[in-house]
């Protein structure tokens, strides 16, 4: 099979399997998975290590991949770790965290 | 077993290592389908990441592993710092910057593709030259386009820049130009690959990156006030799409997966988005999010003489009166910074037994969901939290609606007034409770700029107070009655 044909039914599988997963996700957690998916889009990183630390003699290149990867590390990292921050504060009430009763 | 046979283990074993990435992240998405499970799908999403990114470390031959390691190390000090220092308000910005960077990560990479295939001839994976001028073009308009886009809804979401919208004079001509430059351009650079010299291959591509960074420009700018969740949806599936066409220039099918499953979930949010102001969602995509002109009708004709007041004070007799209770939070609540309040109040009403909800409208707040967010941090459990549909139904038979730096989102005329411009947008029914108290400054009128003839029915009360006081003077007010 030709590559090309092949990335083209990923992209397309992939899209399909992102609205199926997607669209049960409920608004309550829409932010979370705004950034979290943000963190996901984050992946573009591994070429950024590769043009960064494989671009052969040609420097210019090798700059605009430290760059790259600069951004794209504390892309992934402050997404993942916000998303994080934000679901650790969703809690049921039946835990009954938060909501002491008045004496 | 040497270090460079593993290595070439690894290298050949690379696509699998990214299918498991994939398939972590599916999963990971699958369990932020209950708050209950969503932060173990986060971590797992984060772990998958982990694989790809120490696969590529250990299998793509990288010559210069200390400055590789220290700029990540620098990297993830600088992100974990950020994501520990930004306040839930203003996650929404935050949100911006890191889409920005996203945008600029894949228009960088492809440039930087783009010299070392001109310095070796060479085109990374071996993809096919036409291929790899094609996702290079389209990696670098849409990476240049989201990272503008990010920047300017960053610059209107922390107050640097003015959030209304700016329209330039013939703004639809002048974005199809853009547009078409960028096509024309990108496809003369496909096409005579080859056979022209280096520097005009860099005039070309040079283009399609300047009339990406005009179309950014002029479609963030243009959009202002309510619209802002939208623009954030929007330009997250762009940074999506950018990672896919990243994908295709280096035959890296893990990016195009994960890039397009990006793509997807930010589509889906826009249209929810669109959705809950009734917006058409191709119009969006298309860059004309500007709402439609307003109406004739004047505050002073639905005001004149019929608001009634009251004070926290006066106002505990009916909350005592009232069974179910529902709190309907806008931005203004945010704004005042009056999470901490309304929790006060919510704990002391739960704790005499009363019925309380939030309805917390999809556009609530400055990006999907962001009101959730915000009543999740001051420990709301989120069994209170209800979305639209569950709220109305709550509404029906609720005895009191607190309305709380909400306006639009609650007005009556988006059902039959066909002038204005929240016409058909799905509001919450705060009309049908039995009585209703606004929390509001001032009768200004929210983003769409008209009057709002909740505040003069005869079962609503305003209290003219900042969201803060007034909440904690009727939680001392409760104590006290």
């Amino acid at each position: 099979m030709d590559p090309i044909v092949l990335a083209l039914m990923l992209f397309t599988l992939s899209v399909l399997i992102g609205f199926e997963v997607i669209t049960k996700v409920p608004p309550i957690l829409h932010t979370p998975l705004v950034v979290a998916s943000h963190a996901m889009a984050a992946i573009m990183v591994v070429s950024a290590i590769e043009i960064a630390g494989n671009a052969g003699d040609t420097l210019a290149a090798q700059i605009l991949g430290g760059i790259a990867l600069l951004l794209g590390v504390i892309n992934v990292v402050g997404g993942y770790v916000i998303a994080d921050r934000m679901l650790a504060n969703f809690k049921s009430g039946k835990a009954k965290t938060g909501a002491k009763g008045k004496s | 077993m040497n270090f460079d046979t593993v290595r070439a283990a690894i290298q050949s074993l690379t696509p699998i290592f990214y299918l498991i990435t994939v398939v972590m992240f599916i999963f990971g998405l699958k369990l932020l389908q209950s708050p209950r499970t969503a932060r173990r799908g986060n971590l797992l999403s984060a772990v998958g990441m982990l694989i790809a990114i120490v696969a590529t470390l250990l299998g793509q031959g990288i010559l210069n592993y200390a400055t590789v390691l220290s700029i990540m190390a620098v990297g993830s000090v600088v992100g974990v710092f950020m994501a520990y220092k930004v306040k839930m308000t203003d996650v929404p910005q935050f949100v911006a910057i890191l889409n920005g960077f996203g945008g600029a990560v894949s228009a960088v990479v492809g440039i930087a593709e783009f010299l070392v295939f001109f310095h070796t001839g060479q085109t990374p994976g071996g993809v096919p030259k036409t291929q790899f001028l094609t996702a290079v073009a389209a990696d670098a308009f849409i990476g240049t386009l989201t990272f503008w886009g990010s920047l300017v809804a960053f610059g209107k979401l922390q107050g640097i820049m003015s959030e209304k919208s700016f329209l330039l004079p013939a703004k639809n001509v002048f974005n199809s130009l853009f547009l078409l430059t960028a096509l024309v351009m990108g496809t003369l650079l496909v096409v005579t690959s080859g056979t022209v010299d280096t520097t005009m291959s860099w005039i070309f591509l040079g283009s399609v990156i300047l009339a990406a960074t005009l179309l950014g420009l002029t479609l963030a700018m243009a959009v202002g006030g309510a619209d802002m969740p939208i623009i954030i949806a929007l330009f997250i599936s762009y940074a999506g799409l950018s990672a896919s066409a990243l994908g295709f220039t280096n035959a890296n099918y893990g990016l195009i997966m994960a890039g397009s499953l990006v793509g997807a979930s930010g589509l889906i949010l826009t249209r929810s988005m669109a959705k809950a102001i009734n917006r058409n969602f191709w119009a969006i995509l298309l860059g004309n999010i500007t709402p439609p002109s307003t109406t004739s009708v004047s505050k002073d004709d639905i005001y004149a003489g019929r608001i009634k007041a009251t004070t926290p004070d006066e106002y505990v007799g009916i909350l005592d009166a009232a069974q179910t209770v529902v709190i309907v939070p806008g931005y203004g609540m945010a704004v005042a910074q009056a999470q901490g309040a309304c929790r006060d109040l919510f704990n002391e009403l739960i704790a005499d037994g009363k019925e309380v909800y939030f309805a917390v409208h999809p556009v609530a707040g400055r990006m999907p969901g962001h009101m959730n967010v915000l009543l999740a941090e001051v420990n709301i459990p989120y069994d209170r939290l209800k979305e639209l549909d569950e709220s109305n139904e709550i509404l029906e038979s609720a005895d009191v609606a607190i309305v709380l730096g909400a306006n639009d989102v609650v007005n009556p005329m988006a059902r039959d007034a066909k002038d204005t411009p929240i016409y058909g947008m799905p509001i919450l029914n705060v009309d049908r409770a039995g009585s209703i108290l606004v929390i509001k400054r001032s009768l200004s009128p929210g983003f769409s700029g008209i009057p709002n003839p909740l505040f003069v029915l005869d079962k609503t009360l305003m209290m003219f107070m900042d969201a803060k006081p007034a909440l904690q003077e009727l939680v001392k007010a409760w104590k006290d009655r």
